[in-house]
C-alpha cells in the first residue's frame, strides 16, 4: 500500500497522484516514441541498412513525423464493418497498455530497508502511480483485456484476413497467458506478496528472482511475453505473407496509429514487468554516503532504465534474427512444452521452499520433487504418443480411397 | 464515504446497462461485449468492498478468458448475425423464463426487505477481519484449511469436465481432417479426398465463408459449416465437387 494514501487524503495528496499520472503518461509516450525509433534503427543496423535518418539528428524525430502524417490521413471505414466496435477496438488495445505501467516501480531506494519509500514534496510515497494489493495480478488482468482490442478489430472489420489474424491472436494470447501466469507464480513463491513494490523489495540485496528461481521461469516468462506481445518470432497475428496486415489490415489513419502505439507500448511495459519480476526493478548498488536525491531517484532510475534497455534490445534482436513460427509449432510450444515446464518447475521450487520451512534437507526434497515431476512428464508424454498412435491405427487405409467419393 | 458511494453508483450503472445490453441487443458480439461491461462493473464493486484479489480474478477469469471464448465461438461458428426471435428453440422456454425471472425477483426483494442489513452484508463490512493481512493470504489460508475438501472437490469437478471435453472432441476412427496429423512422407493421393479435389487441398477456393463469419450485419452468411473452421483449411472437399 502506498504510504501516501494510508492517512487522510487532502488536496496535496491528490495533486501528487495527479502529478505522478501525468509524468507516467508523458514518460511512457516519449518512451514509446524512442522505442519505435530504436527498433527501426537497430533492425536497420542488423540488416546492414541505414534506417530513418532524415527527421532530426539520426532520424530521431521520425516517429513524430509519422505520427503527424497519420493524424492527417483520411480515416477509412469499410462498408461491411461494425461501426461501433470498429471505433472501439483501438482504444481497447491502447488503454490496457497504459494501465499496466501504473503498477511498475521505476525508482526508490530498496537497499536501505525502506522498501522504496521516497519523500516527494514532504510526503512519503512510492515511485509508482499505484501499488494495489493485487499488483502483479493487475498486470495479468490487463494483458488478458488487451486480447479484446485485437480480437474485435479483426472481427469488426468485416473482412476475412483481419478475422483470421484476430482468431489467431486471441488463441495465441489466451494460450500463452497460462505459461505467463505459472512463471509469475514461481516469483510469488519467493516474494510472498502480490504487490509489485513488495516483489521488488523482496529482491533487495542482489537476491534477484532471475537466479533465485534458477533461471527457468525467467526464460519461460520471456518466451511467453514475446508471444503475448505478438512480436516476432510469434507474430502470426500480422504475418504479412499470409494475412496481408493481419488484424489491422482495414485500419487507417489515427486508428492504425493507435494500434501501432499500443503494440510498442506493450513492448515497453512488458519489458518493465520482466525487470520488476526478475531483475529487482530499480534496485542496485547504492553508496550510502550519496545525497538523498541520488540515492532515491538518480541511481535507481539509471538502473531501471539500463535493465529496461537490455530487454528492449532483446525484443528487437529477436525480431531481426528469428524466423516466424508456424501456427501449430506455436501452439505445441505453448501447451506441450512451456506450460508443463513452468508447472513442473513451480512444483519443484515449492517442494524446496516447504523443506526449508519445515527444516528438512532442501536438496533431497528438491530431488524427490524433480523425480516425481520427471516421471509425471514422461507418463504424460507416453500417453500423448499412445493417443497419437491410436488415431493413426484407427484410420484404415482401405477407407481412405473411398472417403472422398 | 462519498467516494465509495460515487464508485458504487458508477459501477452499479455499468452493471445494469451492461446487463440490459446482454438481453436487449440483437447482435451476439454486442451481447458478449455488454457482458464484459457488466463483469467489469462487478470487479469495481469488489474493489469498493476491499476485495482486491476477487476483483483481479473476476477480470482475469471472466472478462479475460470466458467471454473471450464466447467471442471465439461466435466468430468461428458465424452465428454473429441477428437471430430470429419468432420461434423458441425450446418449447415453452419463454414462459418458463418469465416465471423463473419473476420468482427470483420476488424472492430477492422479499429477502432484502425482510432481512435488511443482514442480507446486504452491511453488518460484516463495518469491521474487516484483519486489516494488516492482504486478502489473498486470508483467502488462501481459509481455502486450504477449513474448506480444503470443497476446494479439492471443485478441482476434481473441473478435471472431469476437461477430460469429458477432450473425450467428446476426439474423433477416434474417423478420417483425420488435418494435414498435420499425417506423418511425414504421406503421399498426397493417400489423403481422404477425391483425386480432383486433392490438387487444391491447400488452396481453399470456397473461402468466402470466412468473410461471411466476419460479417456483423444482418444479411446472413454462408450456411456451410465445413468451411467456417478457419483452422481446418484442408477439409475434405470431395462431397462438394
Amino acid at each position: 500500500m502506498d504510504p501516501l494514501l494510508s492517512g487522510g487524503i487532502g488536496l496535496s495528496e491528490i495533486l501528487i497522484v495527479l502529478l505522478k499520472v501525468v509524468v507516467a503518461f508523458a514518460g511512457l509516450m516519449v518512451g514509446v516514441m524512442a522505442m519505435v525509433w530504436f527498433e527501426r534503427k537497430l533492425v536497420a543496423d542488423m540488416q546492414n541498412r541505414i534506417g530513418p535518418n532524415r527527421a532530426g539528428p539520426f532520424g530521431i524525430l521520425q516517429t513524430l513525423a509519422d505520427g503527424i502524417k497519420l493524424f492527417f490521413k483520411e480515416d477509412l471505414q469499410p462498408e461491411r464493418s461494425d461501426p461501433f466496435v470498429f471505433k472501439l477496438a483501438p482504444y481497447l488495445a491502447l488503454v490496457p497498455a497504459f494501465l499496466v505501467f501504473t503498477v511498475i516501480p521505476i525508482a526508490g531506494n530498496f537497499s536501505d530497508g525502506q522498501d522504496g519509500v521516497v519523500t516527494l514534496f514532504g510526503h512519503e510515497t512510492l515511485m509508482q502511480v499505484a501499488d494495489p494489493q493485487m499488483g502483479i495480478l493487475f498486470v495479468l488482468a490487463m494483458s488478458s483485456v488487451a486480447v479484446y482490442g485485437v480480437m474485435l478489430a479483426g472481427w469488426s472489420s468485416g473482412s476475412k484476413y483481419p478475422l483470421l489474424g484476430s482468431v489467431r491472436a486471441s488463441a495465441q494470447m489466451v494460450s500463452y497467458e497460462a505459461a505467463l501466469g505459472l512463471s509469475v507464480a514461481t516469483v510469488l513463491l519467493f516474494a510472498g506478496t502480490l504487490s509489485t513494490n513488495g516483489i521488488v523489495a523482496s529482491q533487495a540485496g542482489w537476491r534477484w528472482n532471475i537466479w533465485m528461481t534458477l533461471l527457468v521461469p525467467f526464460v519461460v516468462f520471456v518466451i511467453a511475453a514475446t508471444a503475448e506481445l505478438n512480436r516476432p518470432p510469434f507474430d502470426l497475428v500480422e504475418a504479412e505473407q499470409e494475412l496481408v496486415g493481419g488484424f489491422h489490415t482495414e485500419y487507417s489513419s489515427i486508428r492504425f496509429a493507435l494500434f501501432f502505439l499500443a503494440e510498442f507500448m506493450n513492448t515497453v511495459t512488458m519489458s518493465a514487468v520482466i525487470v520488476t519480476l526478475f531483475l529487482g526493478g530499480p534496485s542496485g548498488p547504492i553508496p550510502s554516503g550519496a545525497p538523498g536525491w541520488v540515492q532515491d531517484f538518480l541511481l535507481p532510475l539509471i538502473y531501471f532504465f539500463a535493465k529496461l534497455l537490455v530487454f528492449l534490445f532483446v525484443f528487437v534482436w529477436f525480431r531481426a534474427t528469428l524466423p516466424r513460427f508456424r501456427y501449430d509449432q506455436l501452439m505445441d510450444l505453448g501447451w506441450k512444452f512451456l506450460i508443463p515446464l513452468a508447472l513442473g518447475w513451480f512444483l519443484i521450487l515449492t517442494a524446496i521452499k516447504v523443506a526449508r520451512d519445515q527444516g528438512w534437507n532442501p536438496v533431497v526434497a528438491g530431488a524427490v520433487a524433480a523425480l516425481a515431476v520427471v516421471v509425471g512428464g514422461l507418463l504424460l508424454r507416453s500417453s500423448i504418443r499412445a493417443a497419437e498412435d491410436k488415431d493413426f491405427d484407427a484410420v484404415d487405409p482401405a477407407d481412405l480411397d473411398g472417403a472422398g467419393a | 464515504m462519498r467516494v465509495e458511494m460515487f464508485t458504487f453508483l458508477m459501477a452499479g450503472a455499468i452493471c445494469l446497462f451492461g446487463a440490459l445490453g446482454v438481453v436487449l441487443l440483437r447482435n451476439p458480439v454486442h451481447n458478449a461485449l455488454s457482458l464484459v461491461a457488466t463483469l467489469f462493473g462487478i470487479a469495481v464493486l469488489f474493489l469498493n468492498q476491499g476485495a482486491y484479489f476477487l476483483a483481479a480474478i473476476q477480470v482475469i477469469v471472466y472478462a479475460g478468458a470466458i467471454v473471450v471464448l464466447f467471442l471465439f465461438v461466435i466468430m468461428l461458428l458465424g452465428v454473429d448475425r441477428a437471430e430470429s426471435l419468432e420461434r423458441d428453440p425450446l418449447v415453452g422456454q419463454r414462459v418458463t423464463a418469465i416465471v423463473i425471472g419473476v420468482a427470483i425477483l420476488g424472492l430477492s426483494l422479499t429477502v432484502l426487505l425482510a432481512a435488511g442489513e443482514r442480507a446486504t452484508g452491511a453488518g460484516s463490512g463495518v469491521a474487516p477481519l484483519d486489516p494488516g493481512v492482504a486478502d489473498v493470504n486470508r483467502l488462501g489460508r481459509v481455502l486450504f484449511t477449513d474448506y480444503v475438501f470443497a476446494f479439492e472437490i471443485t478441482a476434481l469437478l473441473l478435471t472431469v469436465a476437461v477430460i469429458g471435453a477432450v473425450v467428446l472432441s476426439r474423433k477416434v476412427g474417423g478420417a483425420p481432417i488435418d494435414l498435420d496429423e499425417f506423418p511425414d512422407g504421406t503421399a498426397l493421393d493417400q489423403l481422404p479426398v477425391a483425386p480432383d479435389a486433392s490438387a487444391d487441398v491447400l488452396d481453399d477456393e470456397v473461402d468466402d465463408d470466412v468473410a461471411a463469419a466476419g460479417d456483423g450485419t444482418a444479411d446472413g452468411g454462408d450456411d456451410d459449416p465445413a468451411g467456417e473452421d478457419a483452422d481446418a483449411v484442408p477439409e475434405p472437399e470431395g462431397s462438394r465437387s
